[in-house]
This record gives structure tokens, C-alpha cells and sequence, in this order.
């Protein structure tokens, strides 16, 4: 899911790119050093005692019950008696060696990187559009913003009744350009590009609002120097915008991926990750063991989830020592 | 703005329609007639309405509204209790450790809904939990509260100390100053964490359904999604649904738009 405010937008990416240190800036910092008696550090702990109860109930403690299903060998019966036998690792090889992973792992790497590849390609180009600030381009840009906004189960569904073979609207518009009927949604050689298709489109209001953020953030001065040295419009966008916005761009693509990786709305509603295996991935794969079919399966469920985790984690530790690398040069 | 700028305007016309088409399609398909949805050429326009799809719509789908507005407004009071004291903790009173627990914050939010589901799915169980409202109101707020902390602490940090000093000076306690000061300050704050929390409380499929699916009570996304399953010949009535499960997103972006710029540049006026 794109969860991340109009406001926590901008916010997200200081706290984010910084490697989550306090989001005060320096000058707040040595303010705060000045503050006579200050309130102890009990006080403090005291106000954030409810976030840390919060965290250790609602996060930590499903996060460790999710672990605990991932080494037992859960089934229905167990699962209400609460005696199941202790599997070890059994339930990770048993997914490694699953006919779906390789295919599961296919898909989720070219359903990821697809998707946020033109979700940015396109979210910087209307950036770039909307930048040059004309008539109305306040209003468009705030329209931008509905397919983000709305629930996913609606986006999901239209997507799915415009993609339909029969009444849908877009082959409706394609056999009148004289093509023939495409099955989007029901043939494992289209369902894949179906879902990375609305998937782009639920995502390009995130990009362009984070990257439109980013571009007013460059100074005006240099685009101002620039246009004296007589810079045509290609060389301001590769020599100056594109390199100044690279802070803000490695946040979007990695806020991309982390919440891309992690859809299932999307797929189970129009395709349910099928024909077959076709559009599975890795959260879908999970979703389905677990609430998808009439059997739920929570074991290997639980071992997917966790695999899905660990993705997320080393990719954004790899986006942190990035980060640092570049603010060191 | 010099004329040169009206083809700019025309093109972002052009884009901004083509990007919501489907959004169009979703209200013209909900005023079509049922005998007209399985045309091959679908009309383009709704040239013959009829609000039969919103009649059924709303006779079957009228409980679910009213659930996902009740568990909206519950996933935003849970939210805002507990994110705004956190805010002031690490924003004003300097937490121990707030680096590691912002820390913690920006990894909560990359955990998978679908493992949140299943973990809370295993507890919910065993205690009872399960096909509840309230279940549903904890797990959704798991989605809206490490937002709502960074953007509290965000502001917070930005207000003035000498605020802060005054309030203490008169003789005002940690709490009084929260309550008095630092709360009423970070309004607009609240008001976009709310928002926010509101909407993804009310968008929410997942929670709802792995933890709630054969409830009494269920929210309108998952009305929308059994509504799918049961009937795939009456989608004018499935989109009338979806357009009304809109609506709060609507007025989200005619309200928010304001409230979350005032945000935004409320903390640099007051300096």
C-alpha cells in the first residue's frame, strides 16, 4: 500500500535519507541543549510509554508470533489446540524447493522493478511538467492525486471491469483499431502485465508529488545562472535537475520498492495471482497459503512473510550505506 | 503567466483526463443499465442513466458504510492517543533513545500487511478476537501510528522553545504544557494524522479480509469484494458501491489539500 502523507512526503525523506536521526534540524538541536530544566528523563518516558506498549503488543509480539508459526508445523487442528510439533527450518526449504518460487521470485522482482521503473520515469516527467507552473497546474495537480486516494479495492475493481475479455473497455477500443480480443486477466501469458499496468497507475501520484517536492526545492539562482550561459532545455534537465533531485529520488525509488514489494490488493482482486502461477508473488503466494484458499496453511505462509522482510530490510540498509557513501563525497 | 503558458494548460487538461479515466469509467459504469453492460461496444457516455445500481447499492451496502466509519473514527482517536504523546517525548522532552525508536518507526513501516495479518490473525484466536470490530480497529491503526509519530515529532520539533520556556516559567507541568500548549499548536498536525488515519482505516482490505470475514459486521471493502464474488452480472451496482466507497477520499483532497499545506508552513510562521 502507498502509505505516506502529502506532508509526511517531504518529511519522510529528511528522516529517511539522514539514516533516521531525530528529525530536528541542527539549529532546534543546539536550542535544545539550552533548555533549562528540562523535564526528566522519567517525564519522557512516561509520554512515550504508550507507543512503547503499542509497539511491543501490536508489532513486536505478531511479528514474533509470525516467527513461531514459520518453525512449527501448523495445521487447522493445531492451530486451535495450540500443540503443534516444531519444524525447524523444514517450512523455509519446503518453499525454497516449491514449484511456485522460482516463479513467485520472477514475478515479484519484474512486478517491483517494472512497476517502479515507470511509475518514476513517468511521476518525474509530470513533475517536470507541473514545475513550470501554468495556468490551472495546481488544480491538475491536485486531481493527480485521486487514484492514490482511493481505496484500492475500487481502483482494483475497475481496473479489473475495464480489463474483462468480453465488456471490458479496452479491448472494446482495441478491436475497433481492427486488433482482436485479449484475454488480460485470464491468460497466463497477459495476467502479469495487467497488474503491473494498474500498479503504474496507482502509483504515479506518489512520485510525482514526492519528486515535484524535490524540484522546489532546487533554487531558483541556478536555473536563473544557467539560462545566461545560454543552456538548452536537455542539458537543464540532465546537467542540473536530474543530478540535484538525486537525494530525492533515491527515497522515492526505495519507498517504491519497499511498498511495492509488499502489494497484495492489487493482484488478489483482479487476479488472485492466477491463471495458475502466473501473476503470484511473493506477498500474494503468502496471502494465498494463509486466507486464500479453504485450507489455510499458515506455516509456509508465515516463512514467505518472513522472507519478505528480510527483501525489505537489506534493501534499505543497502539505500542507507548508499546514502552516507554520497554524503561523504 | 503570458499567453505562451495555454498550450501547457491544454496538455496538462490532456494528461490529467487520460490519467483519470478510470475513475470516469467507474461513475459511467455505475449509471448504466444492467441490459446495456454486457454490450461489447460499451457507451461511452451515460447518455440513458439510471440509478438502479445506486438503489441496490445502498439497500444492501448501508450497514457496511456505517461500519467502516465507525472503525475510521475508532483506528483515528487509538492513533492520535498514542502517536501524539510519543511526538512530544521525542520532539520536546528528549527521549532516551529516540534516534533508535525513530529508527525502529521508519522499519515498522516496511513490514508487510500480510505478516501483521497473519500474526495478528494467530492472536486474535485465542482470545476471541477474531470477526470483531475492535480487532479490526488495533490491527488498521498499526498501519496509520508510525506514520502519525514521525509527523507529530516532525512538527513538534519545530515549535519555538521560548514557547515551551513560557509555559514552564508560569509554573505549567510536563502535562499541562502538553495539554495546553503544544497540543493546540500542533493542530493541523492532528488534523492531517486524522485524515490520513481515517482513510486507510477505511480503505483497508487486507485486515478485513483475513481478521473479519465472516463478521457481523463488515466494512465496505469488504462488502465491495463478497458483493464481486456473489454477483459478476450487476457490476453497475458494484461500481455504485466503489464511487460511494469514494466519497471520503473526495472530501479528503477538497478538505486536506488545505488542511495539509497549513501544516506544513505552520511551523515556519511562528518563528
Amino acid at each position: 500500500m502507498t502509505t505516506t502523507s502529502v506532508e509526511a512526503t517531504g518529511r519522510a525523506s529528511d528522516g529517511g535519507a539522514a539514516g533516521g536521526k531525530p528529525a530536528a534540524p541542527g539549529r532546534d538541536a543546539r536550542r535544545r541543549r539550552a533548555l533549562p530544566g528540562s523535564a526528566s528523563r522519567w517525564t519522557a518516558i512516561g509520554f512515550a510509554a504508550p507507543l512503547l506498549a503499542y509497539l511491543a503488543v501490536f508489532y513486536a509480539y505478531p511479528l514474533w508470533r509470525n516467527i513461531e508459526l514459520s518453525v512449527h508445523d501448523y495445521t487447522v487442528r493445531a492451530f486451535v489446540q495450540g500443540n503443534p510439533a516444531f519444524a525447524g527450518f523444514e517450512k523455509y526449504t519446503e518453499v525454497f524447493a516449491s514449484d511456485s518460487f522460482p516463479t513467485a521470485l520472477l514475478n515479484t522482482a519484474l512486478f517491483t522493478l517494472v512497476s517502479i521503473a515507470f511509475q518514476y520515469a513517468i511521476g518525474l516527467a509530470l513533475a517536470v511538467f507541473f514545475h513550470a507552473n501554468f495556468r490551472l497546474s495546481g488544480v491538475l495537480r491536485a486531481l493527480f492525486l485521486v487514484p492514490w486516494l482511493l481505496p484500492l479495492i475500487v481502483s482494483s475493481s475497475t481496473w479489473a471491469w475495464m480489463l474483462n475479455s468480453d465488456n471490458g473497455i479496452i479491448n472494446s477500443v482495441i478491436e475497433s483499431f481492427g486488433g482482436t480480443q485479449i484475454n488480460w486477466l485470464t491468460s497466463p501469458d497477459t495476467a502479469l502485465i495487467a497488474v503491473i499496468t494498474a500498479n503504474i497507475w496507482l502509483g504515479i501520484p506518489f512520485n510525482l508529488v514526492i519528486l515535484y517536492a524535490g524540484l522546489q526545492q532546487i533554487p531558483d539562482e541556478i536555473y536563473e545562472a544557467a539560462s545566461l550561459d545560454g543552456v538548452t532545455a536537455r542539458q537543464r534537465f540532465w546537467r542540473i535537475t536530474f543530478p540535484l533531485l538525486r537525494p530525492v529520488s533515491a527515497i522515492t525509488l526505495l519507498l517504491g520498492f519497499v511498498y511495492t514489494l509488499k502489494v497484495v490488493d492489487v493482484i488478489w482482486i483482479m487476479t488472485t495471482g492466477g491463471p495458475g502461477d502466473s501473476s503470484l508473488t511473493l506477498a500474494v503466494w503468502s496471502y494465498r497459503e494463509a486466507f486464500g484458499t479453504g485450507q489455510p496453511d499458515f506455516s509456509p505462509a508465515a516463512a514467505i512473510g518472513n522472507l519478505l522482510i528480510v527483501i525489505a530490510l537489506v534493501f534499505g540498509f543497502v539505500h542507507l550505506r548508499m546514502q552516507r557513501g554520497w554524503e561523504k563525497s | 503567466m503570458t499567453a505562451r503558458s495555454w498550450p501547457k494548460t491544454v496538455l496538462g487538461v490532456v494528461f490529467t483526463a487520460f490519467m483519470l479515466f478510470p475513475v470516469y469509467w467507474m461513475v459511467n459504469v455505475s449509471l448504466t443499465q444492467t441490459g446495456d453492460l454486457r454490450r461489447s461496444d460499451p457507451h461511452w457516455f451515460p447518455t440513458d442513466p439510471t440509478f438502479e445500481g445506486y438503489t441496490s447499492a445502498l439497500s444492501q451496502q448501508l450497514p457496511a458504510l456505517g461500519t467502516s466509519l465507525g472503525i475510521g473514527l475508532g483506528c483515528v482517536a487509538l492513533t492520535v492517543v498514542i502517536a501524539a504523546p510519543a511526538g512530544y517525548a521525542l520532539a520536546v522532552l528528549n527521549l532516551r533513545g529516540g534516534r533508535a525508536l525513530n529508527f525502529l518507526l521508519l522499519v515498522a513501516q516496511m513490514i508487510p500487511a500480510v505478516v501483521m495479518a497473519m500474526g495478528f490473525y494467530a492472536i486474535y484466536v485465542r482470545l476471541g478476537l477474531l470477526n470483531t470490530v475492535w480487532g479490526l480497529i488495533v490491527a488498521d491503526s498499526t498501519i496509520a501510528v508510525p506514520f502519525g509519530v514521525l509527523l507529530y515529532t516532525t512538527f513538534m520539533a519545530g515549535i519555538p522553545r521560548d514557547l515551551v520556556h513560557a509555559a514552564r516559567i508560569d509554573g505549567a507541568g510536563a502535562w499541562r504544557t502538553f495539554t495546553r500548549v503544544v497540543l493546540p499548536v500542533s493542530r493541523n498536525s492532528t488534523l492531517t494524522v486524522s485524515l490520513f488515519a481515517f482513510l486507510w482505516a477505511w480503505s483497508d482490505f487486507i485486515f478485513a479480509s483475513t481478521l473479519n470475514r465472516s463478521g457481523e459486521f463488515v466494512p465496505i471493502t469488504l462488502g465491495i469484494y463478497q458483493y464481486i464474488g456473489n454477483n459478476t452480472t450487476q457490476w453497475n451496482a458494484i461500481m455504485a458501491t466503489a464511487v460511494v466507497a469514494s466519497l471520503p477520499a473526495a472530501i479528503l483532497l477538497v478538505v486536506a489539500q488545505r488542511y495539509v499545506a497549513a501544516g506544513v508552513t505552520a511551523g515556519a510562521v511562528k518563528d
